[in-house]
This record gives structure tokens, C-alpha cells and sequence, in this order.
């Protein structure tokens, strides 16, 4: 089947996640070989997606981790652990 | 070598056995991630590091109540989103509609930026602070149900399924509301990832 480019960029987020059909898949690549526009799609989408899971975009606040375990070791100091357990 | 998986439901029984310190440690890969969890519903950092320090402790409370048939991380999960989603009830304000009540239904221009002049930008240019602030703003700009997908799927890479299961809603659902999320941050960030490509026209004055 011929892929027009609306039809590519609705499944460009599951392509991207390698959760389209084998068929689907092919289409796609040959569309992808000849479309400058769906390419330039994919990649950008691609980039967002690497900046998204790199660790410093989205960063814990300074302390986090500490004032959490402070924390924690309060309520694990101060609760007899069974009290709530039914 | 234990791996995680197996190490945790052992650190559970023991914790839950009176080694109540090694709660710590079962907590400690997840934090990142409820504290990101948090923040995709409230929007605030002092009320997420308010909500995960919440959620831990209600997960230590409730350990027993574990049973093992979810990841832990998951569970953890639903409990850092109803902690999120009671915090957002209480800060609007009784009357107003809630969060769940949101579907993807709702009108919008779900398709990305077409772009022709794009060349592949290499990976050194995402190095650039500005563009991972851009990102960051638009994320937290997108409206809640997709950016709630987008955090669970893409920065704390959950799968579909766990996705699904952590939002209480269907697979498909999730499918749908992460890629509207992606097209919408597409579109918003094309320009500045434009603007961080190699210029076209450079210093020895030469275009394309």
C-alpha cells in the first residue's frame, strides 16, 4: 500500500517504539526513503525523545534524596512497623 | 550477583520480617522516579518533594499489603499518582472538575511540524542547556493527561502496560495520549531545534 504522509506521521510514535506491524514497518520505510518532510519528523521526534531521557533535563532538587531518607528514617525510628499492618 | 528484581521481593520479606531499615535501600532506585511522578501532576517542585516524601512513607505503612504481583516500582507508582491527584484535588479547590474526568477526546491539532529544510542535528548539539530548558517547559505546559503519559513512558521509561496499569486506564488509551504528547512537543520544539542545528549559513559564508 501507498502511505501518504498523513497516514505516516499517525503512526510515528509507535514506529518509533518498534510496535507496528512487519507490513506497517515496510511501508513506512519506503515512504520514509523518498519523504524529506516525514524524515525530518522522525528525526526531530527522535531527538526530543533522547533530550527526554536524559537524566539532566529533568532533574531532582538539590537535597532530594537526603531530606527523603531523613524523613524516612523518622517515621522507621518513631513507628512501632506493625502498627498498621492488619 | 542478586539482580533487582529478585533481591527485592527478599529485601521486602525482611523488611517486612523487622529489618525495618532496609527500607531505605528498596526505596532508593525508585526515587527519581516518584518524585518525577509527582511532579507531572502537580506541576510544583515543593509540593512533589511534599508528595514523594508522602508516598514513600504510605509505602512503608503499607508494605504488607504488597502482594508481589506488580513491580514494586509500580505499585509505588499508583501511589505516588493518587498522592499527586489528592494534592491537585486540594489545591483546586472542592466543585471543580478532577483530573480523572479528563479523556483524550477533546479537540486539538495532534500533527507535528512539517519541516523542509532539516538536516539531522548531530547529537553533540542536544549537549545544549537551552534546548533541554525548552523541553522541560513545554512538558510541563502539555496538558495533564498527556504529560502524565509522557513522564511514565519517556523519562521514566515504563512500558505501555505498566503505564496503563499506573493511570488506571487502557493500553490503548496510553498509546494514543503519548503520541499526541510527542506530536505536541514536536511542534513546539522544532524551531528551537532548528535554531541548534548547523546554520546553514556559517562562518565561511557558505549555504548549504
Amino acid at each position: 500500500m501507498k502511505l501518504n504522509c498523513k497516514h505516516v506521521w499517525e503512526h510515528i510514535s509507535e514506529f518509533i517504539d518498534g510496535s507496528v506491524d512487519a507490513k506497517l514497518r515496510e511501508d513506512i520505510e519506503r515512504h520514509l526513503e523518498h519523504c524529506e518532510i516525514c524524515s525530518a519528523i522522525l528525526d526531530s521526534t527522535r531527538n526530543i525523545l533522547v533530550l527526554t531521557a536524559d537524566d539532566r533535563t529533568f532533574e531532582l532538587p538539590v537535597g532530594y534524596s537526603e531530606r527523603l531518607h531523613e524523613r524516612l528514617a523518622k517515621e522507621l525510628e518513631g513507628s512501632g512497623q506493625d502498627s498498621e499492618k492488619k | 550477583m542478586q539482580t533487582i528484581e529478585t533481591n527485592e521481593a527478599g529485601l521486602i520479606a525482611r523488611i517486612l520480617a523487622g529489618e525495618k531499615d532496609l527500607f531505605h535501600e528498596l526505596i532508593r532506585p525508585c526515587e527519581r522516579m516518584v518524585y518525577l511522578t509527582l511532579f507531572a501532576i502537580v506541576k510544583n517542585e515543593a509540593e512533589a518533594e511534599d508528595g514523594a516524601q508522602e508516598t514513600v512513607i504510605s509505602a512503608y505503612r503499607h508494605l504488607a499489603s504488597f502482594r508481589g504481583e506488580a513491580k514494586f516500582s509500580t505499585w509505588l507508582t499508583s501511589i505516588a499518582i493518587n498522592e499527586g491527584r489528592k494534592r491537585l484535588r486540594k489545591a483546586k479547590g472542592a466543585g471543580e472538575e478532577s483530573i480523572e474526568e479528563q479523556t483524550e477526546g477533546h479537540e486539538g491539532d495532534f500533527t507535528p511540524a512539517p519541516l523542509t529544510d532539516w538536516r539531522e542535528i548531530p547529537l553533540e548539539a542536544l549537549e545544549r542547556k537551552e534546548l533541554r530548558e525548552a523541553l522541560r517547559v513545554a512538558v510541563a505546559e502539555l496538558p495533564d493527561i498527556y504529560r502524565q503519559v509522557f513522564i511514565l513512558r519517556d523519562v521514566e521509561e515504563l512500558n505501555i502496560e505498566e503505564t496503563a496499569q499506573a493511570l488506571g486506564i487502557n493500553p490503548g488509551a496510553v498509546k494514543v495520549r503519548l503520541h499526541r504528547a510527542r506530536m505536541m512537543l514536536q511542534k513546539r520544539l522544532v524551531p528551537v531545534l532548528k535554531t541548534t542545528a548547523p546554520a546553514r549559513r556559517g562562518f565561511f559564508g557558505r549555504a548549504l
